[in-house]
């Protein structure tokens, strides 16, 4: 199925409890938006969009939001924007629409358990503050490092961030 | 007062282990029981991985607060995207069952399981709330006169559903903890105002980050501060390295100084500028770094 041929993707993204089309488009999102202020982003029209053109999966916009979620705590109708979002974001990296950058960052999780890993110079600076060079998270634990990627696994990830 | 474990995430001990430094010279001068939470893993990042796969999201972050239920202490987080991340599926999991279990179904495979019986805190949020701002001017040995600009960063007040935090418009809170070191806590336009990182969108469109975060420099440099304090390692890295950026693309002079709340604790607490990795940002500001030294 594509689900640029999904006549609605609302029914898609039922159970998020985003409930989307109850919006009166009063504009306080996109006038809440902090990238909307410096960026194509605009959440109304966004959201306006996604109630019946699964195109919108493929919109730049899309990605503009930081989550900063201004705009679903002041929605008057207690809309889940940004939960919305979350889900059509979902939606479209299902669809393999995906910057190669986030990609890269699903690729670090699933091999070093973090999505930003540690490296030679940050070593040395830890080694600097009288701190073990590697931290106790997963990277001093190699056990625990099978149990996350055991995990991701589980709930298919690495699937996800292949090459579609 | 609550027995911890202290998540240290990605970027902390991974980019910025100074915070990690001054958070556990702080936490034991504080007299706080909090020991490492071992083998966890990124939170996962809520922005971008949780826009990836809610189920993986909840997977990562149920294992890392079971490793802390298992431990029988609260997890303690000293970044607002963990935190973010932490207590918002520590919230869904207590709120809906079927959620547990489909959480729980993932997590039997590794032999652990989320129960959703202890509390995921903020380390502002612990020190506002279980140590108190007083307690904190108390033990004070070096009260610091800097003029502030606090940058709250998003998700240590939102989603506001499920948080014990108080208003998010207008939140007093980290302005109490920084004004109980000395400093002043400075007011500037759009001080609520995203730094422009969260939402993957810093790793994957970093001109629109900078825009964002240009706009809140220039805010901050109008009220003429000597540094900025925030509570996330994550802003931090923006607001620091975003500077540089800004300064090599578009010929800005910005020269904040930005510290975590922990390290300017540190040094109203007596450490030094390097015990708490202050000289390991991308912006060293000599004139700060002076004028801390001969207080």
């Amino acid at each position: 199925m594509s689900l640029r041929n999904e006549p609605n993707l609302i029914s898609l993204m039922e159970g998020t409890g985003s409930d989307i089309l109850k919006c009166m488009h009063c504009g306080v999102c996109s006038g809440s938006c902090p990238s909307g202020r410096h960026t194509s982003l605009n959440i109304r029209r966004l959201l306006k969009k996604a109630r019946n053109d699964a195109g919108v999966l493929s919109d730049d916009s899309l990605w503009m939001c930081t989550t900063c979620y201004n705009c679903q705590e002041r929605c008057p109708r207690g809309i889940g924007i940004v939960d919305a979002i979350f889900e059509m974001r979902a939606l479209a990296v299902r669809e393999g629409i995906i910057y190669p950058e986030h990609r890269k960052v699903g690729e670090l999780l699933l091999e070093h358990g973090h999505a930003v890993p540690i490296d030679e110079e940050n070593m040395a600076k830890r080694e600097a503050l009288g701190l073990a060079p590697l931290p106790p998270t997963v990277h001093s634990f190699p056990e625990g490092l099978e149990e996350v990627k055991k995990l991701m696994a589980s709930c298919r990830f690495d699937e996800l961030m292949s090459e579609k | 007062m609550a027995n911890l474990s202290l998540f240290l995430g990605c970027v902390i001990p991974n980019r910025y282990p100074g915070i990690e430094k001054s958070t556990k010279l702080c936490l034991e001068k504080l007299g706080v029981d909090c020991v490492d939470l071992e083998g966890a893993s990124c939170c996962p990042a809520p922005g971008v991985l949780r826009s990836f796969d809610k189920a993986t999201w909840l997977a990562l972050a149920g294992r890392n607060i079971a490793l802390s239920e298992e431990l029988d202490r609260d997890l303690l987080t000293i970044c607002n995207g963990c935190y973010g991340s932490l207590a918002d599926a520590n919230y869904e999991v207590k709120e809906d069952e079927q959620l547990k279990k489909d959480v729980n179904s993932h997590l039997e495979k590794i032999g652990r399981s989320i129960k959703g019986d202890h509390e995921v805190r903020h380390i502002t949020e612990f020190l506002h709330r279980d140590i108190g701002p007083e307690k904190i001017r108390d033990i004070v040995i070096n009260p610091l006169e800097l003029r502030v600009a606090v940058h709250y960063g998003c998700h240590l007040l939102k989603p506001s559903k499920g948080r014990v935090g108080s208003s998010f418009e207008r939140p007093v809170f980290f302005d109490e903890l920084v004004e109980a070191t000395g400093a002043k806590s400075v007011e500037y336009s759009d001080k609520m105002e995203c730094c422009g990182a969260g939402g993957g969108v810093r790793s994957a469109l970093p001109d629109e980050a900078l825009a964002l975060t240009g706009h809140k420099l220039s805010m901050i440099e109008s009220a003429e501060v000597d540094c900025i304090v925030n509570a996330c390692p994550f802003c931090h890295m923006q607001l620091d390295v975003g500077q540089v950026d800004l300064n090599e693309k578009t010929g800005t002079s910005h020269n904040i100084p930005v510290l975590h709340y922990t390290q300017l604790l540190g040094l109203a607490l007596g450490f030094s500028v390097e015990g708490l990795g202050i000289d390991l940002n991308a912006v060293v500001n000599t004139d700060f770094l002076m004028k801390v030294l001969s207080e």
